[in-house]
């Protein structure tokens, strides 16, 4: 070998690790990429055996997930008149004739508010606290750190039954507001305790320079530690949003008509006319959309420490 | 521009006080200096100065209303912080425009005077740049940018050359004393580096634990130290203090030293007991004939100067001779005292005791 560098590691270690990379992306990805391979699929392509890598494409599982179906008889179908757009044209390829809109399009705009809803509510509340506990004198600073810590010590699922109880006697059982106020207060915790990380790595003096400056405290918070704060803001709101959007355990036994979110639905698709695993697929995919598109979006944030240089340590 | 007006002001932070009781006026348009070694209170008061902490008792007068316990934004008072403080997401020009749009100036008027502003501190090429890629010296332009570009009552500097290099240092304390000189603007300058504070300031504060151990003038607090704590952290090297038990009588113009009499400006509180005699490198010289003996220990060379370090039966002893004087280790000699530059301090309180040559300025 030549010469051992310090700094440089050598081009076979740089191979190495590449390998790996690339090794535990195509591990990680595999179930994704099957997932979405199989929401293109044909009922029977989804289940042949071997499994088919390479196939014809098809929007079925997508129309079967939107819409609810019936197979009439055979003579019936010939009678009818030429189908109505591409929806109804895959539909009746498969048999059946489209009867209405499923529900997945209202779940999924339930995951979406109470998903963002609870994210946004997590992220201002403990925005507020965690600026409030690394600036100010709180009165039991320690003891209610560790309280609001210790709300995630217990596994939720054994505080199921008594949430189940008194939301019903609260009006709150399959209600959005329910479901935003349990997964914000779920989410709280992490929320105040990253934050508050984020926030102690901010210097003083920025505000205190703005104070003096003859800004008020609130527009010092708003005008120069927010900024400040944005990395932080937006990791807190990814992990924030991703919990909520998962949730799983909760959303089955809060949610039934209303409120339930997509989580939940997706399962029953399965018992709607056979194992239509193509539109199971089809929702997953759809399902992991939001997450990803909002983590891409914020990823400038993850990556970019903005106080660099600013302040001289 | 104002005159501060500092009473008995107090700051407690739980069990530990900051800063207890101090008093002194910084006059309008004085380069005021608070100096004192890190953990003496001298930031505290700074920072109640500008507003940014809330004195526990006290008076703090601006221009004669007492503004201790308004908030910062209500003071008009402009700080530069020892880190800059610029803020990170703003450009040159949105950092020193900033103040300004807190008091609804209008855009124009903003855009000329940071023009201005930028123009004296020979900035104005870079208005548009973000702030993290400046240098130590830039950003230390454009915070004082930001300070005088509304016109503040009074300047706060938290160590504001603290974080430049050395070279840059010289640098900058020449541009703010010029700054100051062509503003004559009231200027508060925290500094723990004696020599920053002698070389710029009007006026000094000497502060340590959180009390004021002296307010004067440079020559003053050099030539006359109020306490062996100021007489040892101002000058370097520092004063000289010959320990020894004796006697001094008001009225009396020597004191003995073990067996030598030594000349000093006459004595006007009388004391006795431990008491410590405190002189100037520069004010001891090397004389063969001289009855205090001491053995050269070594010899520092400074080029025009060099500090004689010698052992005396009162303690060590620095002498600041000409280089052209032939001084070698393990040399014996006698010292000279120059009895009008002599103080005395009592041992027990570490107070200098009054004297003709101080008299005129101790004022309590």
């Amino acid at each position: 070998m030549g010469t051992y560098s310090v700094t440089e590691p050598s081009k076979a270690s740089k191979w190495v690790a590449g390998l790996l990379v690339v090794a535990y992306t195509i591990i990680t990805l595999l179930p994704l990429m099957w997932i979405i391979s199989t929401s293109f699929k044909t009922g029977p392509d989804s289940i042949s055996y071997p499994p088919k890598v390479f196939f014809e494409p098809t929007v079925e599982g997508y129309v079967n997930l939107f819409t609810t179906r019936t197979r009439p008889a055979v003579s019936e179908l010939d009678t009818l008149p030429p189908p109505d757009g591409l929806f109804e044209e895959i539909a009746r390829r498969q048999g059946t004739i489209i009867t209405g809109p499923s529900r997945f399009g209202e779940r999924f705009l339930n995951s979406v508010i109470i998903g963002f809803g609870s994210t946004a509510l997590s992220i201002f509340l403990g925005t507020l606290a965690a600026y409030a506990f690394s600036r100010f004198k709180v009165p039991l600073k320690d003891d209610l750190l560790f309280f609001i810590l210790s709300t995630r010590m217990m596994p939720p699922i054994a505080v199921a039954i008594p949430i189940y109880l008194m939301y019903r006697q609260l009006g709150l059982s399959d209600t959005h507001v329910g479901m935003i106020l349990l997964y914000t207060g779920v989410n709280i915790s992490l929320a105040v305790w990253l934050l508050k990380g984020f926030i102690d790595e901010i210097p003083r003096e920025y505000e205190e320079a703005a104070l003096i400056d003859g800004y008020t405290r609130f527009q010092a918070f708003r005008k120069v530690v927010l900024p400040q704060a944005a990395t932080g803001i937006a990791s807190t709101a990814i992990f924030c949003l991703i919990f909520a959007w998962n949730e799983y355990a909760f959303a089955v036994l809060l949610t039934s008509g209303n409120a339930q979110t997509a989580p939940p639905f997706i399962p029953t698709i399965i018992g709607v006319g056979g194992q239509d695993w193509p539109a199971v697929a089809a929702g997953a995919t759809l399902f992991l959309l939001p997450v990803m598109i909002f983590t891409i979006l914020l990823r400038k944030h993850l990556l970019r420490g903005i106080t660099f240089g600013a302040v001289r340590k | 521009m104002a005159e501060i007006v500092i009473r008995n002001l107090r700051k407690e932070f739980g069990a530990f006080t900051a800063v207890k009781g101090s008093s002194f006026t910084i006059k309008d348009g004085e380069f005021f200096m608070l100096l004192g070694p890190s953990g003496c209170g001298k930031t505290t008061t700074l920072r109640m100065i500008a507003g940014l902490e809330l004195p526990t008792s006290g008076e703090i007068l601006i221009d004669g209303v007492d503004v201790s316990q308004r908030p910062a934004s209500q003071r008009d008072i402009a700080l530069v912080f020892q880190m800059f403080a610029l803020y990170p997401h703003m450009n040159v020009r949105k950092n020193i425009a900033y103040p300004l749009a807190s008091q609804g100036v209008p855009k124009a008027e903003i855009q000329r005077k940071v023009a201005e502003v930028a123009k004296i501190l020979r900035i104005d090429h870079m208005l548009d740049k973000p702030v993290g890629g400046l240098s130590g010296g830039d950003r230390q332009r454009v915070a004082l940018g930001r300070a005088i570009v509304r016109n503040p009552k009074a300047f706060m500097m938290d160590e504001p050359l603290g974080a430049l290099d050395s070279e840059f240092r010289e640098i900058m304390a020449e541009e703010l004393r010029a700054l100051h000189d062509r503003m004559l603007a009231t200027t508060v300058y925290v500094t723990h580096d004696q020599l920053e504070a002698m070389q710029m300031g009007d006026k000094i504060v000497v502060m340590n634990h959180g009390v004021v151990e002296q307010f004067g003038t440079p020559q003053d607090i050099y030539d006359h130290p109020a306490s062996l704590f100021v007489a040892d952290f101002i000058g370097s090297p520092a004063m000289n203090f010959l320990r020894f038990e004796g006697n001094a009588t008001k009225g009396a113009e020597t004191v003995t030293l073990g067996d030598f009499p030594v000349t000093l400006p006459q004595v006007q509180e009388p004391a006795a007991g431990a008491l410590v005699l405190g002189v100037r490198p520069e004010h001891v010289s090397l004389s063969d004939t001289a009855p205090l003996r001491g053995r050269i220990e070594a010899v520092e060379y400074l080029g025009t100067t060099q500090i004689v370090i010698l052992s005396t039966p009162f303690g060590p002893v620095k002498a600041r001779t000409s280089s052209a004087l032939p001084a070698k280790p393990g040399d014996l000699t006698g010292l000279n005292l120059s009895a009008p530059r002599l103080s005395l301090f009592d041992a027990t309180t570490g107070r200098a005791l009054r004297t003709a040559a101080n008299a005129g300025v101790f004022h309590g």
